[in-house]
């Protein structure tokens, strides 16, 4: 039982390589690193936080200048007035240097991954909706079909439709494009060496802003993720993405 | 067994691997050449770290910090409050500073002490400039004093020196730049700020201010530069007091 999921699926007696990869092994590596690189940025990214829930638009913003809005949690700094009596334990020391080193194995898992995409075909073939699918008339009707899951069927197991397709395309090169830019306009180096990244986004605590409410997008995303693959069929979706075998098969006979 | 790989992917990761390996052998020899490698480089996050401040110095050697008009100073800036300074500075402090000295000492052709007069008679700057806490709030303000590489200038900096140490009256308070920093206009050994002094709670009389990395590099009430070679023997050889509490040495991120 437990080497099934790296066993050939054989209950049909049907050798496993018959089904084609449903993810291919680049695919699959990234993923995970990205899943894991996340996980962190995200801890260390809420530990950060904490040190001053408040957020500011514009260059400046600090405890005596009007928040933008501020968060009603503890804080891990006593200098912020956050209505607790208490101060949360500082964790910003290895958040900080976590923070940045997931920062990295993302970045370049995700170059990796897009130079790969843009080779071989992943996302004109996997990604890019057909011209067809994108009419405003079809496009309700796949979403309400996909939220009911009724196409997790064969054809779903190997194929996205068209609001997957469109959802993975915008977390892939809107989301995580504008949550590295504007983490990195944070950066006084950066800022420095290219101010406009920084002003552009109307500052250094505006770029904060955003690049917490990307996160918040992308949190969303992660629930939304795990939740679909939970309900179309969590076991089998998971071995595609980590063995690259569907257990197809297996399921049609159990 | 079932294949799990065929015989073309494993010769593809077997070249990748060995590619990356000698890829990365080369680029840390050519990192250690080109002062890439910050002092607190191992450790569970030396790999980040030396990566930002490799990937920030082949970016930013060169760059300034962005200045602001004098309509953008933050009205009331804010500081974070400081610890009790000591007997030694206040009694400093009751006698307006007069007698505080920064002494700059290390691989110079002359080691010499400053007093503040001295200090604010050599040639001035005056920068309007952001500093951001690293924990996430920030003003701008105007600064005020003379540029660290003048001060480095006047007592003749040998030509090994890699960094410049900075001590704070605060006990166990120090940090540490290299000369792209120490070298850099915008460094400045601060006096002043808004068109005035510098206060105390802004780390007045003299705060050493580091405008392209993050507050906590830009340490208060320094009284000693030490031009060095290298950081082994200061501390616990990570470059400054601000790693050995866990936080990075290079701040500017």
């Amino acid at each position: 039982m437990a080497g099934s999921v790296w066993a050939p699926i054989s209950v049909s007696a049907r050798p496993a390589t018959a089904v084609p990869a449903r993810h291919s092994a680049v695919v699959r590596v990234t993923h995970w690193v990205t899943a894991l690189c996340f996980l962190a940025l995200l801890v260390t990214g809420v530990e950060i936080l904490i040190s001053h829930p408040r957020f500011y638009w514009g260059e400046t913003g600090n405890v005596l200048t009007p928040a933008l809005f501020q968060l009603p949690i503890p804080a891990s700094r006593a200098t912020v007035p956050t209505g607790y009596g208490y101060v949360l334990p500082d964790q910003n020391g290895w958040s900080r240097y976590l923070h940045f080193q997931a920062a990295w194995v993302a970045v370049l898992t995700g170059l990796l991954y897009v130079i790969f995409g843009l080779l071989t075909g992943h996302f004109r073939r996997n990604l890019l909706p057909a011209r067809a699918d994108l009419s405003w008339r079809k496009l309700p009707a796949v979403l309400a079909q996909h939220l009911r899951f009724t196409a997790a069927d064969e054809a779903g197991a190997s194929s996205y439709n068209v609001v997957q397709r469109l959802t993975y395309l915008f977390v892939i090169f809107v989301l995580f494009p504008l949550v590295i830019w504007t983490g990195l306009a944070m950066s006084p180096g950066i800022a420095a060496a290219f101010p406009a990244a920084v002003t552009v986004l109307g500052g250094q605590q505006s770029a904060r802003t955003i690049h917490f409410f990307v996160s918040v997008f992308l949190l969303l995303f992660l629930l939304v993720h795990v939740v679909m693959v939970y309900r179309a069929g969590f076991r089998n979706r998971m071995r595609a993405m980590i063995s690259s075998r569907r257990a197809t098969d297996r399921n049609h006979h159990e | 067994m079932n294949k799990k790989f065929s015989r073309r992917q494993l010769i593809t990761a077997g070249a990748a691997i060995a590619g990356g390996a000698s890829g990365l052998a080369v680029a840390a020899s050519l990192a250690r050449r080109y002062g890439l490698i910050p002092p607190d480089n191992s450790g569970l996050y030396g790999a980040g770290e030396t990566l930002t401040y490799a990937a920030q110095r082949l970016l930013t050697r060169h760059a300034f910090a962005r200045e602001f008009a004098p309509s953008q100073i933050s009205k009331p800036p804010f500081a974070n409050a400081v610890g009790p300074l000591g007997e030694d500075f206040q009694r400093l402090q009751e006698a307006g500073f007069a007698d505080w000295r920064l002494a700059v000492d290390g691989l110079v052709a002359r080691p010499a002490s400053f007093s503040l007069a001295q200090l604010k008679s050599f040639p001035r700057r005056s920068q309007i400039t952001h500093l951001a806490c690293e924990e996430g709030w920030s003003y701008i303000a105007e600064w005020i004093g003379v540029p660290l590489f003048h001060i480095l200038d006047v007592v003749g900096t040998l030509p090994q020196a890699r960094y410049v140490v900075y001590r704070s009256i605060e006990r166990g308070w120090w940090d540490s730049i290299d000369m792209s920093d120490s070298l850099h206009p915008q460094t400045l050994v601060t006096y002043g700020m808004n068109g005035d002094e510098l206060p105390v709670r802004f780390g007045g009389p003299v705060r050493l201010r580091v405008p392209r990395q993050l507050g906590y590099k830009s340490v208060k009430y320094i009284t000693r530069l030490t031009v060095t070679d290298g950081l082994k023997g200061f501390g616990k050889g990570l470059g400054a007091a601000a790693p050995e509490a866990g936080y990075a040495w290079y701040a500017g991120i």
